[in-house]
């Protein structure tokens, strides 16, 4: 291959004065395993090589300090009598599910609405995106002052909407969904710029063609938008599943996972067995569980929604 | 730059596209719905953030006493609080964390995406399926076998321990990117270097590196950005005070000074100043990097 490129070339370069070296025997242009070598590596040990790593942990008793000491399934068997798995199971579901259906209606007609070029839209954009460039700590501590019963901006809104007390968070009916609204305020602004990308692409003839065709504006956001998306709907949909099923900072220091154990989700019990209790085998458990859901999870939404075959959303143009 | 103009070229169009009331007769009326929305979202991110700037120049006193929003005794005093308080160590460790995992992830990630690119060989696309797998791997479950790796690392307790997984867990994304960046580089000037007797070190060093610089932007601000805000490995994987990054740093001003919550709003201010100068000078390169692997 490299012989033939070395032939053709030079009847079509005939003026280059560059000096030009025949290659060498075991010279190639081509970069070998090696190149991509540490990066392999190095993902395997912190990433890879975990995975497998947490399926033997499940396996055995270990504080933290020490060694693992291997009991079998003992880990996996006393998983039904931990009296906090249930309502840590019930408000992952919760949190997940509802995270789900409030995230992406508001990121996909935030990011449509904010694909527009006109300049009002381009000046409110740059406003919306601001909560992308805080921290999840910065957030969950802002959130957590705001929501202050005594000093913060709950003292002033809680009466308006029921809350006499303006105690959110220390109320163990409202506390997971504060934190649901706080995921919505970090995360929201992530999704609509991916639509906002993905809605720019969308070709404007189609948009013409419908309105030559009498449809108006929420018919052709149905007819047209909608299905256009329907690839950047499904990524966006496994990234908020799969993300409101093992992130807990924000809980961790929201609420804690309070009152009580109001709102400890599922990842947050796991933090609490491994790095407060030092259950680190129930832990790996948790983990295991965690991350066969979530994979199952991203597996079932790509195979229902046909995304797997990788059909062209330009279909027809 | 050239997007910048094509965007400005195609604005009209996008009126119309859009349903904007703008010298179409497809759409003749204003977007009322969406503009109510817009109007409801604006208020509901601007007021948090109005609510963190205004706490983080109240007076602690009255703060304390005059109520939430009160637009009275205005003082810098707290951000002064902020520094004294500890907050310039947290962010020294802060700068050396995101440094070091910019320069991992970048030393690792383009000489893969090279291979990735260019390579022929069965084993570099099985690595690169390998990695691609590896963005489903969510970092939070696996902290208990990454704790173990790094106690058995003897690496426990220091910054080099926040670093390393932080850097793995940016690897897919960046070498994505890369990899989409480095495949719009025309083959035929891969094939004129190697014509001109380059082997791969030089067609690396001389072709690859210059080349990818939009890739390396994206990448540096995707990976930066996951350090400077990253809170989970710091947290499992440091203990002492003088290590704590930022975002843990602001957490433990929490728990430490629960009474001083303009000082903490002034901590936080300040940790977020440098992205934020990040989007007034660089939004594109921000944006993209903030939104790395969905890019286009």
């Amino acid at each position: 291959m490299i012989g033939s490129t070395l032939e053709r070339r030079p009847a079509r370069r005939a003026d280059s004065s560059a000096p030009r070296r025949p290659g060498r025997a075991g010279r190639t242009d081509r970069p070998g395993i090696l190149w991509a070598a540490p990066a392999l590596l190095f993902f395997g040990v912190f990433a890879l090589f975990p995975i497998v790593l947490v399926a033997w942990l499940s396996l055995t008793e270990w504080s933290g300090l020490g060694d693992p000491v291997f009991v079998g399934l003992d880990n996996w068997l006393a998983l039904p009598q931990d009296p906090e798995a249930p309502g840590a199971v019930w408000s992952t579901v919760r949190l997940t599910v509802l995270c789900w259906a409030v995230q992406t209606p508001l990121a996909l007609l935030l990011g449509v609405w904010a694909a527009g070029q006109q300049r009002n839209r381009a000046v409110l954009s740059a406003l919306f995106f601001l909560p992308l460039l805080l921290s999840t700590a910065a957030i969950a501590l802002l959130g957590h002052s705001m929501f202050d019963p005594n000093f913060g901006l709950a003292e002033v809104v809680g009466p308006l909407v029921g809350v006499p007390d303006g105690n959110f968070l220390g109320n163990s009916d409202l506390a997971l969904y504060m934190v649901i609204g706080v995921l919505t305020w970090q995360f929201v602004p992530f999704h609509a710029l991916i639509y906002q990308a993905a809605a720019r692409q969308i070709p404007r003839m189609l948009y013409e063609a419908a309105a030559i065709d009498g449809a108006g504006r929420f018919r052709r956001f149905l007819s047209i938008t909608l299905p256009q998306l329907r690839h950047t709907i499904v990524a966006s949909s496994v990234l908020i599943l799969v993300g409101s099923l093992t992130y807990f900072e924000t809980v961790l220091l929201l609420t804690g996972g309070g009152p009580g154990t109001a709102s400890r989700v599922l990842p947050l019990h796991m933090y609490i067995q491994g790095f407060r209790a030092f259950e680190m085998g129930d832990a790996s458990v948790l983990a295991v569980l965690l991350v066969a859901v979530g994979t199952l999870l991203s597996v079932l939404v790509v195979r229902v929604t046909g995304y797997s075959r990788m059909t062209s959303e330009r279909e027809g143009l | 730059m050239s997007a910048a103009s094509r965007t400005r070229h195609r604005r009209t169009d996008r009126g119309a596209v859009l349903g904007l009331p703008r010298r179409t007769p497809t759409s003749k009326s204003p977007n009322i719905l969406a503009g109510l929305g817009s109007v409801i979202w604006l208020a509901l991110v601007a007021v948090p953030l109005y609510y963190l700037v205004l706490t983080s120049l109240r007076g602690e006193d009255n703060y304390l006493s005059q109520g939430a929003l009160a637009w009275s005794g205005l003082t810098l005093g707290n951000y002064g609080d902020a520094l004294r308080l500890g907050f310039l160590g947290y962010a020294l460790n802060s700068i050396v964390v995101t440094g070091a995992t910019i320069l991992l992830v970048l030393g690792l990630a383009l000489p893969a995406a090279y291979a990735i690119v260019r390579g022929e060989s069965r084993a570099v696309r099985i690595a690169f399926q390998v990695i691609l797998l590896g963005l489903a791997i969510p970092a939070q479950a696996v902290i208990v076998p990454v704790y173990l790796i790094i106690t058995r690392l003897n690496l426990y307790d220091s910054l080099v321990a926040i670093i390393l997984p932080t850097a793995a867990f940016s690897l897919p994304i960046a070498i994505i990117v890369l990899t989409s960046t480095l495949r719009d580089v025309p083959k035929e000037l891969y094939e004129s270097m190697t014509v001109d007797g380059a082997g791969t070190a030089t067609i690396f060093a001389r072709l690859v590196l210059p080349l990818a610089r939009p890739g390396v932007i994206t990448v540096g601000i995707f990976a930066g950005i996951g350090a400077w805000n990253g809170f989970l490995f710091p947290l499992v994987l440091t203990q002492s005070e003088e290590l704590r990054v930022l975002p843990l740093g602001l957490s433990t001003f929490q728990s430490q000074y629960t009474t001083n919550v303009p000082g903490l709003m002034a901590a936080v201010v300040l940790s977020a100043l440098p992205i934020f100068a990040l989007y007034l000078f660089g939004r594109r390169q921000l944006l993209s990097g903030l939104t790395a692997g969905f890019g286009k």
